[in-house]
C-alpha cells in the first residue's frame, strides 16, 4: 500500500479528523487532529488492509518561537512492508495528546521522553514521569525557548562564564559572571 | 678499563627521590633517637601506594579505556592497582571514568563517602575534569567533578590512553609517597595537652 492508498483508506474513516496529507516529503507523513490519535492508532494497527504493528519512532518536535510543539510518529507495516508518518501539532502552552503506550509498547519510554524533554502530556499514560532528567528538574530543555537553572540543589548548572578582570573562570558565585 | 665508564646505568638502582630542604631537619631526628616514627610513615605509604584498589565504577567511553588498562595488555596489575573492587566498603581508589551528569552527581557523592579512608580520587578525561565538550551547552553535565568531591590526579584527555591513566596512577602513588599522616598526628599530640601513657615505666612499677 502506497501512503496515498493509506491516506485514503483513515480518511474514509477518520473524515475531517485528517488535516493534511504531504506527499513531497521523502516520507510522506499525515497531519491529524490530537484528540483523535488513540483511536487512530489502535485503527492502524487493527485494520487488516493497514496492519501497522511496529512504531519505528515516536518524536516530539519543537517548531520554533511563535510555532507549536509537536509529535511525530514513524509506524511501519513488518507483514505488508509499508510505512507512514503521523504528525500531530499541539499548542504551546498546554501540549497535550492521548497517550499511544497501550496500543504499541514501545512507545511508553518514548513518550516518557518526549514528555521528559519538551513536557508534552500523554493522556492515559500508564507511568508518565521523567525517563532521563532528576524528578525535580526545572523546565524541558529542549525547547527552544528554555533557559536553563542556575543551580539544581546545591551544584551549580552552567558553566560560568570568564571572568575579564581576572582572567579565570569563577566558580560557585551565585548569579556572578558576566552574560554573554 | 676505559668502556666501563661507558657501561649504561643499572635501571634497577634507584637513585633518591627526596632531598631535604635548606634549614629543614632530617626525618630521623626530628623525634630524638626514635627512627621507628619516619619508617612506620614510610612503610604505610608504601602499602597503600602498592595495593591501591580501585572502585569498579565507569561512566562513559573513558570507563573502556580504562578497563583496557585493567586488562592484559596493559595490566594494571603491574602496579598493585588492578583489583577492581565491587563495593565502595573495600575500595581505596575512585577513578571518575566519564562524563558526570547532575543526575550521577548525587551518587557520587555518596558512593565517595562509603568509600573508607585513606581514599583517592583520579578524575579521569576532559569530562570529569571540566565538563569536555559539554562546557557550554550540557544543561546536564557537572562541570568538574571536583565541585563535588576532592581530586587528587587529573588525567587529561578525550579520552585519555591507558599509559595517560597508567602515568596518573603512577602520579598518585609519587603523592602517597609524600604523605607524612603519622608524623603529623604526633606532631599535633605534642601541641596539645594530651597525655602519652608511658608503659615501660608503669609495667617497671608493677613488677
Amino acid at each position: 500500500m502506497t501512503p496515498g492508498e493509506v491516506h485514503t483508506r483513515i480518511k474514509e474513516r477518520f473524515g475531517e479528523q485528517i488535516l493534511e496529507f504531504d506527499e513531497s516529503l521523502a516520507n510522506p507523513s499525515i497531519k491529524v487532529a490530537p484528540q483523535v490519535m488513540a483511536e487512530l492508532g489502535r485503527h492502524l494497527k487493527e485494520d487488516p488492509e493497514l496492519q501497522f504493528n511496529y512504531l519505528m519512532c515516536l518524536s516530539g518536535v519543537d517548531y520554533g518561537p511563535g510555532k507549536p510543539l509537536g509529535v511525530v510518529y514513524h509506524c511501519q507495516s513488518i507483514t505488508l512492508l509499508h510505512k507512514i508518518v503521523v504528525k500531530v501539532e499541539l499548542p504551546r502552552e498546554s501540549p497535550s495528546v492521548p497517550s499511544v503506550a497501550l496500543i504499541w509498547r514501545t512507545a511508553d519510554w518514548h513518550e516518557r521522553e518526549v514528555y521528559d524533554l519538551f513536557g508534552i502530556q500523554f493522556e492515559g499514560h500508564p507511568d508518565l514521569r521523567r525517563i532521563f532528567l532528576p524528578d525535580d528538574w526545572e523546565g524541558y530543555p529542549l525547547r527552544k525557548d528554555y533557559v536553563v537553572q542556575e543551580f539544581y540543589q546545591d551544584i551549580r548548572v552552567p558553566f560560568p562564564d570568564l571572568d575579564p578582570d581576572r582572567g579565570t573562570h569563577v566558580f560557585g558565585s551565585p548569579g556572578g559572571g558576566k552574560q554573554s | 678499563m676505559a668502556e666501563a665508564s661507558h657501561r649504561p646505568q643499572n635501571p634497577l638502582v634507584v637513585e633518591k627521590v627526596s632531598e631535604l630542604r635548606e634549614g629543614e631537619i632530617p626525618p630521623e631526628g626530628r623525634y630524638g633517637d626514635n627512627i621507628l616514627v619516619t619508617s612506620v610513615d614510610k612503610f604505610l605509604n608504601w602499602a597503600r601506594l602498592s595495593s591501591l584498589w580501585p572502585m569498579t565504577f565507569g561512566l562513559a567511553c573513558c570507563a573502556i579505556e580504562m578497563m583496557a588498562t585493567g586488562a592484559s595488555r596493559y595490566d594494571l596489575d603491574r602496579f598493585g592497582a588492578g583489583v577492581f573492587r565491587p563495593s565502595p566498603r573495600q575500595s581505596d581508589l575512585m577513578i571518575v571514568a566519564g562524563t558526570v551528569t547532575i543526575k550521577m552527581a548525587s551518587r557520587i557523592k555518596r558512593l565517595y563517602a562509603q568509600m573508607p579512608a585513606p581514599k583517592y580520587v583520579i578524575s579521569m578525561g576532559s569530562c570529569a575534569t571540566c565538563g569536555g565538550p559539554y562546557w557550554k551547552h550540557g544543561y546536564h553535565v557537572l562541570k568538574g567533578v571536583d565541585q563535588i568531591i576532592p581530586v587528587d590526579v587529573y588525567v587529561p584527555g578525550c579520552p585519555p590512553r591507558p599509559e595517560s591513566l597508567m602515568e596518573g596512577i603512577l602520579k598518585l602513588q609519587e603523592k602517597i609517597k609524600q604523605e607524612q599522616s603519622l608524623q603529623r598526628k604526633l606532631a599535633a599530640i605534642g601541641k596539645s595537652e594530651v597525655q602519652i601513657p608511658d608503659f615501660a615505666k608503669e609495667h617497671h612499677e608493677s613488677a
